[in-house]
């Protein structure tokens, strides 16, 4: 066994396992090698420790934390306000009391014997569909962005409220998959961003720990409010990776993988971000 | 119809300062920006925004396409009568919004 492959294989793995000081790792490795390769399909997996969860909020400038703050100045509730007015227009009122949807946005996304792995999104849709006979709402356009952004608000300061195991164990792990796998012509997995160097910089950005409950969120980039499925495709798009369309199943389940990851935070929709 | 948010006192005394918030849902679209093919997207913006109080105008402003999308406004007036603050906003094409306000100065 060359001494450098090993070497190699050591920096590569306390790289991903996050180890700083990796000693006594290094000892038990060198005592047994196929020992290792377990040690290294496990802690390729090492999720966001609990104490460490931070809201990408902590990592914004004192301007844009404060217009996030400032209840009116957020450029977000734009939608929101056009979002409640949707809701009164559209009818969705004669069935959903005012407020009623308190708390909601929280338990997404969720399963649905039907429809399977489904989000807020998909849930709105499936009443404008099924209970008001109108077409489906195109994803990230300006009503169905209203709509999610409004019922969102609703669960501000709320704490996420999803379930990841039984049935929906597969789509959890799926999430999970895609978070920790390497892809585009980067080669990176969101995992080596959000995990491995929040708090560092990149261009002009400071990474934050990826986390999704700003959304839908007010991008300055974007000069609009957009989904976290669109936020994603950014990050795709970032590693030069082919995005999948917003509301695909591989980004539902991903948002399941990331609001699990995220379940301390409380809901800072409508958020606003650079 | 462009949402707009506004932010005005229900009661002032008179004479009293009274600030003004006002912001509307527009893109803002400067005419500089490519599409996602490499086109140029049109220029369409507000072109300008005023306020009158009991039909006198007490702040206007011109927007050119520099200016972010949702443009946001704070000002301030005096508040002199009880009456209607106008908020009117004309695009290049002379498209209006427009909302009321009441005010009570007592
Ligand atoms: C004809 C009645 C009806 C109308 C109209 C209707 N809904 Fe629903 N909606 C339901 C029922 C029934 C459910 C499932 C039971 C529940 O969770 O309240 C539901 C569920 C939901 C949920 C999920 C609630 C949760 O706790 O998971 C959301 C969000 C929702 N509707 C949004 C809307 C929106 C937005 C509209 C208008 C576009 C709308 N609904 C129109 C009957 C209706
Ligand atoms: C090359 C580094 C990089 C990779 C890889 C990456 N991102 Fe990001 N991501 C960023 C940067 C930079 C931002 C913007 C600043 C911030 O909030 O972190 C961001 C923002 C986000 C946000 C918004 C956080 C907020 O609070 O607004 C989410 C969610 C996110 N990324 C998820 C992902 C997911 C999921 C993947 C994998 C598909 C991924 N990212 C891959 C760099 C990366």
């Amino acid at each position: 066994m060359p001494l450098s492959w090993l070497s190699w294989k050591l920096t590569s793995l306390t790289r991903l396992a996050g180890v700083r000081r990796a000693g006594c790792l290094i000892l038990t490795l060198l005592a047994s090698l196929t020992q290792a390769e377990d040690i290294l399909s496990f802690s390729a997996n090492p999720d966001l420790d609990a104490s460490m969860v931070r809201s990408g909020y902590r990592f914004l400038t004192p301007e844009t934390r404060s217009l996030q703050d400032d209840d009116f100045a957020n450029p977000g509730y734009l939608w929101v306000d056009q979002g409640r007015q949707q809701f009164h227009d559209s009818g969705c009122n004669a069935c959903h009391q005012e407020g009623a949807l308190t708390g909601a946005a929280t338990r997404y996304p969720q399963l649905d014997p039907e429809l399977g792995l489904i989000n807020l999104e998909a849930r709105i849709n499936q009443c404008v569909e099924d209970r008001l006979e109108r077409p489906a709402l195109k994803y990230e356009s300006h009503a169905l962005l209203s709509l999610s952004a409004y019922i969102t608000n609703l669960s501000k300061g709320r704490p996420y409220q999803i379930i990841v195991t039984g049935a929906a164990e597969p789509h959890f792990t799926a999430g999970r998959e895609y978070f920790f796998s390497r892809r585009g012509q980067l080669n990176l997995a969101c995992n080596q961003c959000h995990d491995d160097n929040w708090g560092r910089m990149l261009r002009g950005d400071k990474i934050s720990q990826g986390h999704p409950n700003a959304y839908p969120g007010y991008r300055l980039e974007w000069q609009t409010l957009g989904s976290l499925h669109r936020r994603i495709q950014d990050c795709d798009t970032g590693i030069r990776a082919r995005p999948f369309p917003p509301g695909s199943t591989e980004y539902t389940q991903l948002e399941l993988y990331l609001a699990w990851r995220a379940r301390q935070l409380g809901l800072e929709s409508p958020g606003v971000r650079r | 119809m462009n949402t707009i948010r506004l932010a005005v006192p229900d009661k002032a005394t008179r004479g009293e300062i009274i600030e003004i918030k006002a912001m509307i849902q527009h893109e803002m679209e400067s005419g500089h920006r490519p599409d996602e093919y490499g086109r140029p997207i049109p220029r369409f913006i507000i072109k300008h925004f005023e306020c009158r109080y009991n039909d006198r105008v007490v702040f206007r402003a011109e927007f050119f396409p520099a200016i972010a999308a949702n443009p946001f406004l704070s000002f301030f007036t005096r508040a002199t009568e009880s009456g209607t603050l106008e908020f009117r906003w004309i695009d290049q094409d002379g498209g209006v919004a427009t909302e009321l306000v009441e005010l009570e100065v007592d």
